[in-house]
């Protein structure tokens, strides 16, 4: 490098931000087989994000429950979570007490080959909370119901254009897919429009420029609150909270949860499965759970690896029927 | 409404709340100061201890956070050329080098007064149209925001000085090019990552910023060691210390406050928009505009150029919780993590929250108010100890640089590839410098070019082609304006040409 000399100090400091770093977020390795008196929260985005919010308030309930003594908190953006992935399988043997927080984009980015890894070079631990998703009209809108929408699309489809806070081919797109490919419309042709954040493109919807949302059930039901959306269908088996299904054959739920370092004993992996189980009944996770509007879905273990490969079936369908390759 | 007005106000000027806009802007000011960091992690970690708060108190104090990272944020853009926030780095175009003429502490007053003027003009426009303002910030659609981009792209013209002009246009094209690594945020194809995934959600703004600016500069400090050592004997005997502002100047000052406070208003109440893009376009239409005595002086040190974005950046701010408060939109991460507060206070932002909730709605806005005169108070007075800074010798000043530089990075993204990236970034920052390059229009086409490329994209989706340039008004009255200020300065050239033609052959 032709500035070396000059980044001498620069050089200095990695390395002392590198051992601070290490002597800082040297995973605790305390789990005994039965109870857990340490976790570290591993959060593959920054911040205020919802994998953030995610395991900052299960660490919260669980240390003011008394389930868990101590929990720490680091977070490593990258990638789209790759960055954190990666690292908990680099340092595998030092986090053994570590839980990495995660949720169906890994499913999603694995198979599209976003990053080599996939669930299964982690250990799972257990879904936690989950979110249906929902479809979503202004609230002058002529589609009253998913009915109405399908019908529309069914005429011509390039009219109706589905707004969505995240990339082609990721959750949103799938989502409107799937719900128009179980109503029996040719997936292909869902004209889907990409913005970069869930806020924007319900900004692109209030503006006019898209037909409909495809978001989260907990994010509709706030804006619905407003008065300025009305929620058409969610992609859950039954009505919840007073919003009728889309339809039979449609479920759909973006999980949370958290895994493991690869290779973790059983035994650990148990007991951390066991403890997120026992803080449902706690009401210091009811008050968490409350506040953030977040669903309960407890899939320990084996179901949560059934619940996984179930869910990379079905996206892997959908993804190649969007003409999207896969590489798994 | 006046009944809301004042419930708001009794809210807000209860000691509790008194006491929150205080450590609100207190923290916002310090975390502003702190190169790189900005007020969405501290506001993030702030929540929790706000729970057991009332709605209305912890709005406040985040509001605080926010606005005062904004009015601090210029602190280091005008000291140590490190942006202090994202949303000022358009400060350190000229507030930078007034500093190192010797006028740091002018400068520094100047941008306080500019953030105070800025904020204290948009807390009246939200307090006098708030809620209409909502139909504002619906108006814009992604033709619209293209458009909007192509123009603040016109201020390119900013950053080229006589003869620089191809210089500068190179580097906006090398800025564009930079916004486009990553994963696209249209069709999901990654671009330019070469595999590395630490790439793929792109290079953050501010590492761009603080590695062309903040690190290149400290290099440069010492690859040219003697001018330094002159200016900073310069800048430590000369008017440091003096903050008074003549009424020359504040008189030129005044005008640009009006523009640009509107304009940042205006755009901070577009969600998708922000404190950063209204700076830059604030920091270009006050060059357009400017006298052409004036518009060479951009760049080194104006005035104006100062201005500008300081009062729009605080302006932009206050305007962002326009579609915060009245449609539960979060134009930007920071009033994201706003939104999941107020959501989780049990308060639901949109239309009805100035009728549902006077008491939140309104005290947030009066808190502003206070917010801005505490922030004035508590930066003037301190302003010739923080000046100081530049009296220290550039071996202890270069290696502090470095460090908070290096430090405000590393602890938004807790990646350690960012620094390498950095470095890398600095060393070719120092290259293009030294060839006489200006950092300037790069960070520009790269702050510009990522949302004039989605919302293009977008656009040209929604629309089945280019039609959305004259279908749509809002999009065709920009792109006129653009075209106007494009060709204005081109007709002056043709006809200098003309006259200095004639002038050559007659001799």
């Amino acid at each position: 490098m032709p500035i070396s000399r000059q980044c001498f100090p620069v050089r200095s400091l990695i390395a002392a931000f590198a051992i601070a770093t290490a002597a800082f977020y040297t995973a605790p390795s305390g789990v005994s087989a039965a109870e857990v008196d340490k976790i570290h929260f591993l959060i593959p985005g920054g911040a205020g994000g919802g994998w953030d919010g995610t395991a900052r308030g299960t660490g919260e309930a669980l240390t003011k429950s008394g389930l868990v003594g101590q929990a720490s908190y680091e977070n490593m953006s990258g990638g789209g979570g790759g960055k954190a992935i990666a690292h908990i399988i680099e340092t595998a043997e030092r986090q053994s007490g570590t839980l990495m927080v995660n949720s169906t984009p890994i499913v999603l980015r694995s198979l599209r080959g976003r990053f080599p890894q996939s669930f299964r070079d982690l250990t799972p631990i257990a879904a936690v909370i989950g979110d249906y998703g929902a479809f979503v009209v202004r609230a002058d809108s002529p589609l009253q119901s998913w009915d109405d929408a399908v019908a529309a699309f069914n005429e011509n489809p390039r009219k109706v254009k589905v707004a969505g806070g995240s990339v082609k081919g990721s959750m949103d797109h799938l989502v409107t897919a799937m719900a128009f490919k179980a109503a029996g419309a040719e997936t292909a042709k869902v004209r889907y429009i990409a913005y970069d954040a869930g806020g924007k493109a319900m900004a692109g919807l209030l503006s006019g420029e898209t037909t409909m949302l495809s978001t989260g059930l907990g994010e509709a039901l706030e804006q619905a609150k407003a008065g300025q959306v009305r929620i058409l269908c969610i992609t859950a088996p039954e009505p919840v909270a007073g919003v009728a299904p889309c339809g039979s054959g449609i479920n759909f739920v973006n999980w949370r949860g958290f895994f493991g370092a690869p290779g973790l004993d059983a035994a650990t992996a148990d007991a951390m499965a066991a403890t997120l189980g026992k803080m449902y009944d706690t009401p210091e996770w009811e008050a968490v759970r409350a506040r953030n509007g977040w669903v309960n879905i407890y899939k320990p273990r084996a179901e949560f690896v059934a619940f996984l490969e179930q869910q990379e079936e079905e996206m892997k369908a959908l993804l190649n029927g969007l003409g999207i390759e896969t590489v798994r | 409404m006046i009944e809301g007005i004042l419930t708001g106000l009794s809210t807000a000027l209860t000691p509790t709340n008194l006491l929150m806009v205080m450590v609100g802007c207190f923290a916002g000011t310090f975390i502003g100061m702190l190169p790189g960091l900005g007020p969405i992690s501290a506001i993030a970690l702030m929540i929790p201890i706000t729970y057991g708060f009332d709605p209305a108190s912890g709005m406040i104090l985040m509001a605080g956070v926010y606005y005062g990272a904004i009015f601090g944020g210029s602190t280091s853009s005008i000291l140590i050329n490190a942006p202090g926030v994202a949303g000022t780095v358009a400060t350190s175009f000229d507030g930078y080098p007034m500093a190192r003429s010797g006028h740091g502490g002018k400068a520094l007053a100047i941008a306080a007064y500019a953030s105070f003027s800025g904020g204290t003009i948009a807390a009246v426009f939200l307090l006098l149209a708030a809620p209409a303002l909502a139909q504002v910030a619906l108006s814009f659609q992604s033709a619209d925001y293209f458009a909007l981009m192509v123009l603040g792209l016109t201020a390119v013209s900013a950053f080229a000085g006589r003869g620089q002009f191809l210089k500068a246009m190179l580097m906006v094209f090398l800025g564009l090019g930079l916004a486009t690594i990553g994963q696209d945020t249209s069709s999901d194809i990654t671009r330019f990552t070469f595999g590395s995934i630490d790439l793929l959600d792109g290079i953050s703004f501010l590492l761009l910023a603080m590695a062309a600016f903040a690190l290149s500069e400290a290099i440069m400090t010492v690859l040219k060691r003697d001018t330094v050592s002159e200016s900073a004997v310069q800048a430590a005997t000369g008017k440091m210390g003096s903050l008074k502002i003549s009424r020359a100047e504040a008189k030129t000052m005044a005008p640009v406050i009006g523009r640009s406070s509107i304009l940042g208003f205006f755009i901070g109440v577009l969600p998708g928009a922000g404190a950063t893009i209204a700076s830059f376009l604030a920091y270009g239409m006050e060059r357009n505009i400017a006298p052409k005595a004036e518009k060479q002086k951009f760049g080194k040190g104006s005035l104006r150029g100062l201005t500008a974005p300081e009062t729009a950046n605080n302006a932009a701010c206050s305007g962002s919780f326009v579609p915060l408060l009245t449609l539960g939109i979060p134009g930007s991460g920071t009033t994201a993590v706003m939104l999941g507060a107020l959501i989780s206070y049990g308060v639901q932002p949109g239309p009805t929250l100035f009728t549902d909730r006077p008491e939140v709605f309104w005290a947030v806005i009066i808190s502003m108010y206070i917010g801005n005169i505490i922030l004035l108070v508590l930066n003037l007075p301190l302003i010739p100890y923080i000046a100081r800074l530049l009296m220290l010798p550039p071996q202890l000043l270069v290696p502090l640089v470095l460090f908070f530089s290096l430090c405000g990075v590393y602890l938004v993204s807790f990646n350690t590839f960012d620094i390498h990236l950095m470095v890398a970034f600095a060393a070719g920052a120092v290259v293009l410098r030294l060839f006489g390059y200006s950092m300037a229009p790069m960070i520009l086409g790269f702050v510009l070019g990522r949302l004039m490329e989605e919302n293009l994209r977008r656009a040209l989706e929604i629309y089945d082609g280019y039609s959305f340039l004259w279908e749509r008004p809002i999009t065709l009255g920009i792109m006129i304006l653009t075209a106007l200020i494009l060709l204005a300065p081109l007709l002056r050239w043709f006809k200098e040409r003309r006259g200095l033609a004639t002038a050559g052959e007659g001799g």
